[in-house]
């Protein structure tokens, strides 16, 4: 309804016979491939979106910078911006909402009656929880009694960005708002945690997607984030991978072996520890359009324990460490020895000798005196 | 020859004296070492490795400490087996030193092991029992031969207990004292059976190291060169003992059956020199000799700490003499000490990329244990008639130990 | 006293002519061979690209954790194998030619093996097709195995509270399952490859026929064979490699394994236990009548 004013042009899906819909099944095997989806599947997704299957989405904002949003904007090649508009019926969003106010209001209400139990909730930004969760309120409601309502009645809720997902920037220490996740909020419930600053469009893509044409979700780890997105660290597909085993370290930055792309972990890469596939799958299709594609360490923004918490240069421990480039010699030197235990070794052996020479010495006189008739008793 | 033999009595006096409290500081400090061992592991606390999994622990205070025990088992082989009476007032102490001995052994054992809490599963698991492993046959013996020791030396306390006031201890004097009078010759021909066993597989264990060991050292004449050095180290044992007891407890030393004791040495002295020397020839390793390196030295060093001894022994007025006696003594410990260390540490050689060197821990510990057995052997000797002719200690500030 | 001396002599040298009486006998004893069913590993330096998949996969075959520790957490780099590390590939560099090998490192499953013979309770043994396997319920941690291995590869868990020696068991839990051990499961040039010990010695044999250039001997010079045919009485793990053996840290072996030299001076001792006891029946006797005498005459025990 309120998106065909707002694409501006002829939906892409309306000359199904034409190479828009060829174009857009290749545009569904890849978005099935990048996800991990069997080729066959990718088809199907093609095919349930041609007959205009298409899932029904709400979208709330919170404590958030929309970065997300934007991300999944700038998705240029193919244009999945459009894309997704067209793959699902995007019937709430704030950002994208041609409709305001009160208007706005009434499409949440009827989307949530119409597909109750059915739509896709996604949320983006951080939940307030301090002062009964004031710090965020819309239409004179709190974010938390927003999510609780429209959760409620979702199929499958799927927290977008790390401030959904945990609680993200927001959450940062001294966290005045008390600002939380998505899936600290609806506990009980399975929430899809998709994070990043911004997570990669992709990923939520074949998330819904998945869901739309199955009815089903893709696998997920133990804090809810898809693994065939998150299975990995960024350590394991590094294009820097090979320096790091050679042992090829940036020390600082613009040293020559910054210049020369070395490894980014001595510089506080967080690559080692954080599971995402940036290196695999890049941002809107534009190379290196990451941290450590541009030069800069990883900085964790998918992982809770990392992200605006752990200082942006501190190293981390390697999560799966692989052998490096170089090799053990035959003989590896083994064994030390500590100078304080060689000198008290030495002092005993010395104390023993002397006492043995003195005692011996002492010992001649001690015979001629017990020669003698014994002086006491 | 013949004559008049005292019986042992107990010194009396009190345990605690200016040289015992310098002793009970010790070994607190090393049961400290060996508690910092349990908490710390193995890796923490020695300075063991991968090439070097047996250090001061197994080469000192057990392969050592369990030959300088060895004073009970040499005496023995003198008056039960030689007849030799006249040694009949070393047998008791020596007997002590070998049953603190062996017993404090057993304990750098439980140290030494990883898993000390399966150790008992040595002697019960039978049908798992490797007839093969020089260390299987060690370590049963050594089992067994501690009770031996506690049983042989076990009549001192018997007959105190039995002059005591009435009581247990009183009780356990009157019953049990006839029983281990007459089990003794039993006993004791046990007791010089097991030594006679372990000991020498001492030297079979580190024949299987093959070329891990010097040349000069792995010979498959081992077992018998440790089962001579044993003896001797025994016998330089009681001398040591008896003269350091003889000053430090203000006793009359006894000097002639020392001397008689030094002479018996002799023999064994030269065997252990001489059978070392052709077995190196016979092996043909006497080409070593040509590049003389620390290995020679070290070989040579041993060998004179061997000979010396003999030569100064044989000499009658030098046996007389206390003070010469004691030096031969000493150079014989020396010798034996240095033997077993080199065989098990110096001379072992599992690659030039390893080092050991005893940690701090491994050395408090040893001392600690040393510290304790002298204690202990103080103890007993004030308590327990141990030692024969002894007039009663005079004052307390007159005994100190060393 | 020449009596004691002579006595004394003649007692030391009857037990000397025992001990080389039975030294001597030592050497004829049956050799042992390895079981028909005998199987192993050949390693092919000539093969191998070093590129370690084999240490990787060693790893979750044994359920081992990477050891950081010489990396600062950075890699998996022992600097040998260890209590954590059964298979290891090291780089031997000639120091004066570019001459370069790689060499892995793991349990020779030798044919007598020196640890059998030292275990006191039978912790190590040789079980199922001959593999040298652990049992750490028979385990004291005594490291007698490590003092005995001439290849030092038994590893001790230095660091663990209940320590457990560590060493290749040629994955016998995978070859249950009917699977191949870890690293010959992944290596990408089959520069190991596992097999009865038969059909791998043959194969050695073949290689080096075919190509007597390409293999080595011992030491430089040395006709090329296989290592492991009959070093230390023989392994069922073989090497064969363009460097010689010797470069490669492996030991120089006797034909006969050092187990069977010890364990003919204990048989010809303990066979039986018929010389303890009867040695010790003659000091019972001996003791019996001298302690007696001696008792009658006044002593006391």
């Amino acid at each position: 309804m309120q998106l065909d004013g707002l694409s501006g042009r002829e939906p892409l899906l309306v000359d199904v016979e034409g190479s828009n819909r060829r174009d857009f099944v290749k545009v569904a095997l890849m978005a099935g491939a990048a996800v991990g989806l069997p080729a066959a599947l990718s088809a199907q997704i093609a095919e349930a979106a041609v007959k205009g299957v298409k899932p029904s989405v709400i979208w709330l904002h919170f404590q958030e910078c929309t970065g997300c949003t934007e991300s999944l904007l700038r998705t240029s090649h193919p244009d999945v911006a459009e894309l997704i508009l067209d793959l699902i019926s995007l019937d709430y969003h704030e950002t994208l909402f041609a409709a305001a106010g009160h208007q706005a209001e009434a499409a949440l209400k009827k989307t949530m009656k119409d597909h109750e139990g059915k739509y896709v909730l996604v949320v983006e930004g951080a939940i307030p929880t301090k002062e009964n969760g004031i710090y965020c309120q819309i239409g004179g409601r709190t974010a938390v009694d927003i999510l609780n309502e429209v959760a409620g009645k979702a199929g499958a809720i799927i927290a977008i960005g790390s401030c959904a997902s945990w609680g993200g920037i927001p959450s940062a220490e001294p966290n005045p708002t008390g600002a939380t996740g998505a899936p600290m909020i609806l506990k009980g419930k399975t929430v899809v945690t998709i994070p990043g600053c911004p997570a990669n469009p992709y990923n939520l893509l074949g998330t819904v997607l998945q869901f739309a044409t199955l009815g089903t979700l893709p696998a997920l780890d133990e804090k809810g984030r898809p693994k065939f997105a998150y299975g990995r660290t960024i350590h394991e597909h590094c294009p820097r991978r090979a320096h790091f085993d050679a042992g090829r370290f940036v020390q600082k930055f613009g040293d020559e072996g910054h210049r020369q792309g070395w490894c980014l972990y001595k510089t506080g890469c967080k690559g080692p520890a954080t599971h995402a596939n940036c290196s695999v799958l890049p941002f809107a299709e534009v190379p290196d359009a990451w941290p450590i594609g541009i030069g800069h360490p990883c900085f964790g923004c998918t992982e809770q324990a990392l992200a605006f918490r752990k200082p942006l240069h501190d190293t981390v421990d390697v999560e799966r460490p692989t052998p490096p480039d170089t090799y053990a010699p035959l003989h590896a030197p083994m064994g030390k020895v500590a100078p304080i235990a060689t000198g008290v070794a030495g002092l005993i052996g010395g104390a023993l000798l002397g006492a043995g020479w003195a005692a011996s010495k002492k010992l001649g006189t001690t015979e001629e005196a017990s020669k003698e008739p014994r002086k006491e008793a | 020859m013949s004559a008049v033999l005292h019986r042992p009595a107990p010194l009396g006096g009190p345990v605690l004296t200016k040289g015992t409290r310098t002793l009970v500081v010790l070994a607190t400090i090393g049961v400290a070492a060996m508690i910092f061992r349990f908490a710390a592991g193995l890796g923490g606390a020695t300075a063991l490795n991968d090439g070097y999994p047996w250090g001061l622990w197994i080469a000192f205070d057990v392969v050592t400490g369990t030959a300088l025990g060895c004073g009970g088992y040499a005496v023995a082989l003198l008056v039960y087996v030689l007849n030799k009476g006249e040694f009949h007032p070393a047998v008791r102490p020596a007997l002590l030193t070998g049953a603190l001995g062996y017993s404090l052994a057993a304990v750098s054992i439980l140290l030494d092991v990883g898993r000390p809490w399966l150790l008992h599963r040595v002697p019960l698991y039978v049908n798992h029992w490797n007839y093969n492993s020089a260390l299987f046959e060690v370590a049963l013996c050594v089992m067994t031969y501690v009770a031996v020791l506690w049983v042989e030396v076990s009549p001192s306390f018997l007959e105190a207990w039995k002059k005591g006031p009435a009581g247990l201890k009183k009780s356990l004097g009157d019953n049990f004292l006839p029983v281990v009078e007459k089990a003794l010759p039993f006993v004791i021909a046990l007791g010089l059976l097991l030594p006679t066993m372990h000991q020498s597989s001492l030297g079979t264990l580190m024949l299987l190291s093959g070329k891990k060991l010097h040349a000069l050292w792995s010979t498959p004449l081992l077992p018998l060169l440790f089962l001579i050095s044993c003896l001797a180290m025994g016998y330089a044992v009681v001398i040591f003992e008896s003269t350091l007891s003889s000053v430090a407890f203000r006793r009359p030393r006894e000097g002639k059956m020392l001397a008689a004791l030094g002479k018996v040495v002799v023999p064994f002295l030269w065997a252990w020199a001489g059978i070392r020397l052709v077995d190196v020839v016979l092996r043909g390793k006497l080409a070593l000799f040509a590049k003389p390196d620390g290995y020679v030295l070290l070989f040579l060093v041993e060998m004179a700490l061997i000979v010396v001894p003999a030569v100064m022994l044989a000499s009658p007025a030098r046996r007389a003499d206390a003070g010469a006696l004691f030096r031969a003594a000493l150079l014989m410990i020396l010798a034996g000490t240095l033997y077993r260390i080199d065989t098990f540490i110096v001379a072992f050689r599992p690659g030039a990329q390893y080092a050991y060197f005893p940690s701090l821990a491994e050395i408090l510990a040893t001392v600690g244990i040393v510290a304790i057995e002298i204690l202990a052997y103080v103890f007993f000797v004030k308590r327990f008639p141990i030692l024969t002719g002894a007039a009663p200690a005079q004052t307390a500030a007159a005994s100190q130990v060393r | 006293m020449t009596l004691d001396r002579r006595s004394l002599l003649t007692g030391a040298a009857a037990t000397a002519a025992t001990a080389v009486a039975v030294a001597t006998r030592g050497a004829e004893a049956a050799v042992p061979t390895a079981p028909p069913d005998a199987v192993g590993l050949l390693y092919d330096t000539t093969l191998c690209i070093g590129c370690k998949t084999c240490v990787v996969a060693c790893r979750e075959a044994n359920g081992k954790k990477p050891d950081t520790s010489n990396s600062n957490g950075l890699w998996d780099a022992p600097l040998d194998l260890n209590g954590q590390t059964k298979n290891i590939i090291k780089l031997y560099k000639d120091p004066d030619s570019p001459q370069r090998s790689y060499f892995k490192a793991q349990c020779m499953h030798c044919v007598d093996p020196a640890c059998v013979g030292a275990c006191m309770i039978g912790a190590l043994q040789k079980r199922e097709k001959g593999i040298v396997t652990y049992k750490q319920e028979y385990c004291s941690g005594c490291r007698y195995c490590q003092v005995a291995c001439p290849f030092e590869i038994p590893k001790f868990e230095w660091s663990a509270k209940a320590p457990l020696m560590v060493k290749c068991e040629l994955c016998n839990h995978r070859l249950a399952e009917g699977k191949l051990p870890g690293c010959v499961e992944v290596c990408p040039r089959k520069a190991v490859i596992y097999g009865t010990r038969e059909a791998l010695l043959a194969d050695a044999k073949k290689r080096i026929a075919d190509h007597p250039d390409r293999y080595r001997g011992y030491k430089d010079g040395d006709a090329p064979r296989v290592f492991g045919e009959t070093d230390g009485g023989g392994t069922q793990c073989l090497v064969l490699s363009h460097v010689p053996y010797e470069k490669l840290g492996l030991p120089a072996l006797e034909e006969t394994s050092q187990a069977n030299a010890t364990r003919s001076i204990q048989h010809g001792i303990y066979q039986g236990f018929i010389a303890p006891i009867a040695l010790y029946a003659v000091l019972g006797a001996v003791v019996f009548r001298n302690k007696k005498k001696q008792d009658e005459d006044g002593g006391a025990a």
